[in-house]
Order: C-alpha cells, then sequence, then structure tokens
C-alpha cells in the first residue's frame, strides 16, 4: 500500500497533467456505476426485499453518502485547482479601483471564485477596506461567497438537475449584489468599528509574496482541501442523510404538502428563521432539501431555507459583530432575509 | 530561537493550524513554542487577508490553508534560525 501510495507521489510530481486525466476518467466511471452497483448488492446479492419502509431508507442511505461523497471529492478538488489561479489578494487588486455598481457585480462574481472560508470573514474584511474597495462592494463580496458555494452549486446540479442550479447561482448572486448596493448607498461607514479603520492605516502596505504554484503543487492544494473539507462536514454530512434517509422511509408522502406547501404564505418566512440558528453547510442540508422535496415541500421554499442556513447563521453573524456595528450589523442581516424571502416567494409561484 | 505565531480567529482551523505547528517544531526537534494571536487588529497588522496563517519571525509563511505535516516541518526547517 505505501509502495503504490510511493509511486502515486512520483507519477505525480513527474506527470501530473496525465495523472490528473486519469484520476478524471476513474471518477466518471465511479460515478456513472453507483446506482447499478447499489441496486445490485442491496436487492440481488444480499437480496433485501424490496418494498419495506427500511430497506427503501437503506438504499436511499447507501446509494445518497456515497454519491455526494463522489460529487463532494470531485468538485472540491477541481474547484481548488482552478482556485489556485486566484487569490484573495488577487481579488482585492481587481476589486480595488472598481467604484460601487459596477464594483458590485464584480465582487459577488469574484465572491464564489476566490478561495475563503468564513473564518477569514473579519481578516478578509478589514483587509478589502485598508486597500481602498467600497463598504457596500465589500459586503457584496462576503455575502455571495458563503451564499453561492461550489458545493452547494454542485451538490444542486447533483440532485436536482441544472435548471435549479442555474436559479439558486442566480438569484444568490443578485441578493449579493442589490444587498451591497443598497448598503452601499446608505452610507454607513460610521458604523463600522472604529479598530477595522486603525489596522486598515496601519496594514494596506504589507503584501505577501504571490508565487504561481506548478501543476503538481496545485495538486497537492486540491488534495489537502478535499481532505480539510471532509474532515470538517462529514458528521453534517452524515447526519443530514441520515435524517434524509429517515424521512424519505417513514414520513406519508405528502405530509408536508399539507402543512408547509405552496398555499401556504408562512411556509418561506418560517424557513428563513427556522435556517438562521441552524449551523450547517451545504452538504449538512442538501440531502435533507432532497428528502423534503420528494415529500412535497415547495422548491422555492426550500431554497430559501438553504440559503438563510448558509447565508445567516449565527455563528457568521458573531464573527461579523466584531468588525460591524449592531446597526449596521442589523441592515445587513434585514437586506440579506429580505432577498432571501423574496427568492423563495418568487420561485414557489414559478416553479 | 525563532518566534512563531499562529494568526486565527480561534476557529477549529486555526486551533488544527496550531496543533500541527506544534507537531511539527516537536518533530523537528525545536524548542519554540507557539504564540496564539487572535486579536484582529494585530492579525490585520501582518496584512493577511486569510486566516488561519502561520508567522515566523514576523514573515508571513502560509495563509489561509493547513498544509500537510511534512510540508509544514518543511517550511518551518527553511525558515528557523539556528537554536541559541
Amino acid at each position: 500500500m505505501s509502495a503504490m501510495a510511493a509511486r502515486a507521489r512520483v507519477a505525480e510530481e513527474r506527470h501530473p497533467l496525465w495523472l490528473l486525466g486519469a484520476a478524471t476518467l476513474g471518477w466518471f466511471a465511479l460515478y456513472h456505476f453507483l446506482l447499478p452497483f447499489w441496486d445490485w448488492l442491496l436487492f440481488t446479492a444480499v437480496s433485501t426485499p424490496e418494498g419495506p419502509r427500511w430497506a427503501d431508507a437503506l438504499h436511499f442511505f447507501c446509494y445518497d453518502s456515497t454519491k455526494i461523497l463522489l460529487l463532494l471529492v470531485g468538485i472540491v478538488f477541481a474547484v481548488r485547482i482552478l482556485r489556485s489561479f486566484l487569490s484573495l489578494e488577487r481579488t482585492r487588486a481587481l476589486l480595488g479601483g472598481k467604484r460601487e455598481g459596477l464594483g458590485n457585480v464584480a465582487a459577488a462574481g469574484l465572491g464564489v471564485a476566490t478561495p475563503f472560508c468564513s473564518c477569514s470573514a473579519v481578516p478578509a474584511f478589514i483587509g478589502f477596506v485598508a486597500a481602498g474597495v467600497p463598504l457596500g462592494v465589500t459586503l457584496s463580496f462576503l455575502i455571495a461567497s458563503p451564499m453561492v458555494n461550489e458545493v452547494a452549486v454542485v451538490l444542486l446540479y447533483g440532485l436536482f438537475g441544472l435548471r435549479i442550479a442555474a436559479l439558486y447561482v442566480g438569484s444568490g448572486l443578485l441578493i449579493a449584489i442589490v444587498a451591497g448596493a443598497v448598503l452601499g448607498r446608505l452610507r454607513l461607514e460610521r458604523y463600522v468599528e472604529p479598530f477595522v479603520l486603525e489596522a486598515a492605516a496601519t496594514a494596506g502596505a504589507a503584501g505577501t509574496v504571490e508565487l504561481q504554484p506548478s501543476w503538481s503543487e496545485r495538486i497537492a492544494l486540491g488534495r489537502e482541501e478535499v481532505r480539510s473539507i471532509l474532515g470538517r462536514i462529514w458528521p453534517y454530512l452524515l447526519a443530514g442523510i441520515a435524517l434524509g434517509a429517515a424521512i424519505h422511509g417513514w414520513v406519508p408522502t405528502d405530509f408536508f404538502a399539507r402543512y408547509a406547501g405552496p398555499g401556504n404564505p408562512l411556509a418561506v418566512p418560517f424557513a428563513v428563521v427556522l435556517g438562521v440558528p441552524l449551523y450547517s453547510n451545504a452538504a449538512g442540508v442538501l440531502p435533507l432539501v432532497e428528502a423534503l422535496h420528494a415529500k412535497g415541500l415547495a422548491m422555492g421554499t426550500l431554497l430559501a431555507f438553504m440559503m438563510s442556513v448558509v447565508a445567516l447563521s449565527l455563528p457568521e453573524m458573531i464573527l461579523l459583530r466584531r468588525v460591524l456595528r449592531p446597526r449596521l450589523l442589523a441592515c445587513f442581516v434585514g437586506i440579506v432575509a429580505g432577498g432571501i424571502l423574496a427568492t423563495g416567494f418568487l420561485f414557489d409561484a414559478v416553479l | 530561537m525563532s518566534q512563531v505565531k499562529v494568526l486565527g480567529s480561534g476557529c477549529a482551523n486555526c486551533r488544527r493550524l496550531a496543533k500541527s505547528t506544534e507537531e511539527a517544531l516537536a518533530g523537528l526537534g525545536r524548542p519554540e513554542r507557539v504564540e496564539h494571536v487572535t486579536d484582529y487588529a494585530a492579525i490585520a497588522a501582518y496584512g493577511v487577508l486569510a486566516t488561519p496563517a502561520l508567522v515566523v519571525d514576523d514573515q508571513v509563511v502560509i495563509a489561509g490553508r493547513i498544509p500537510a505535516l511534512a510540508a509544514l516541518s518543511e517550511a518551518l526547517a527553511e525558515r528557523l534560525r539556528a537554536p541559541a
């Protein structure tokens, strides 16, 4: 095993692009045979009876957890490699000269593409303000980044198809652009904690050296990222899938449709409020969303729930409170929540 | 002796980087202790945009990621001053 790992390491250094190609082919083959494999294993090889609820739940759990795992490994790896061409430093330089308006659009787009973890929200905020990026533009970046992340988009695509994924990305970007533009227009700079501006005055000039990584280094970065993200989210993921499997097997088909279907005007606000204290990420929420959707909950309500969980989480707000005074933070939450509500109602109406 | 600092708000990622750094230092047989900087103003003063970050003798070595232990040891070995 260690000899194999050593050989893979050598191949990674000498022929990184060949290895990348082979890994891509292997990934697609695995993904293609996943469903036939579980069908065969559970219903033919072990002859699990097809019909009882627990068998249904078991099949859902096995297939979904392996499918999501495979999707995550592939996507996180690929996105990290793409992102190795971009950095927070470069994004900041790109946004530095931008005015509000076009700047908000650019910031939202770059928020999707730039490597960024939510614990970096505060240093990134200070660094952006220090470089002269306008407050509203910085906020567009900070909203788009967690909401439209690669894990969310690809899982939506894998579970619900291209149309839903595109709707999610489009509305997420729109919320980030509009919320940032509105917050910028409100001239709330005086509600930024004063230490930010002091830190900004001393920080601005210090820049870190930027090196272009080689391909084998990019592959190493991708591997590192897969390990770190999976290590962090697997408990959420398993809990989400187990809960999803239970809902899949035991909750009557139109249970939610009766109580929280498109006809109920309180469904969307309730979903948004419910999402705030829940701290999870897209990977943990999506299996749940998939199971709830199958039981008749409307897609708009579910998208609103998901956006609320990832973009309006309590820990994120506690972090932002360090740099934003309560008044600005309240405006921030209010405007983003408004955007999410609008998205939920709109999609419930049109889908 | 060098000065080794981990910058970060105290989130899970920062604690993991601090722990790996301690392991790497122990593996290299170094006497340095890891200092954890959580004050945002102090972090910003290093010009770091993404946490967790590793700083050796006031030079930013790593920002925004947690390298594997081997890579971390290598980066540290390169930058640490000979123990006095």
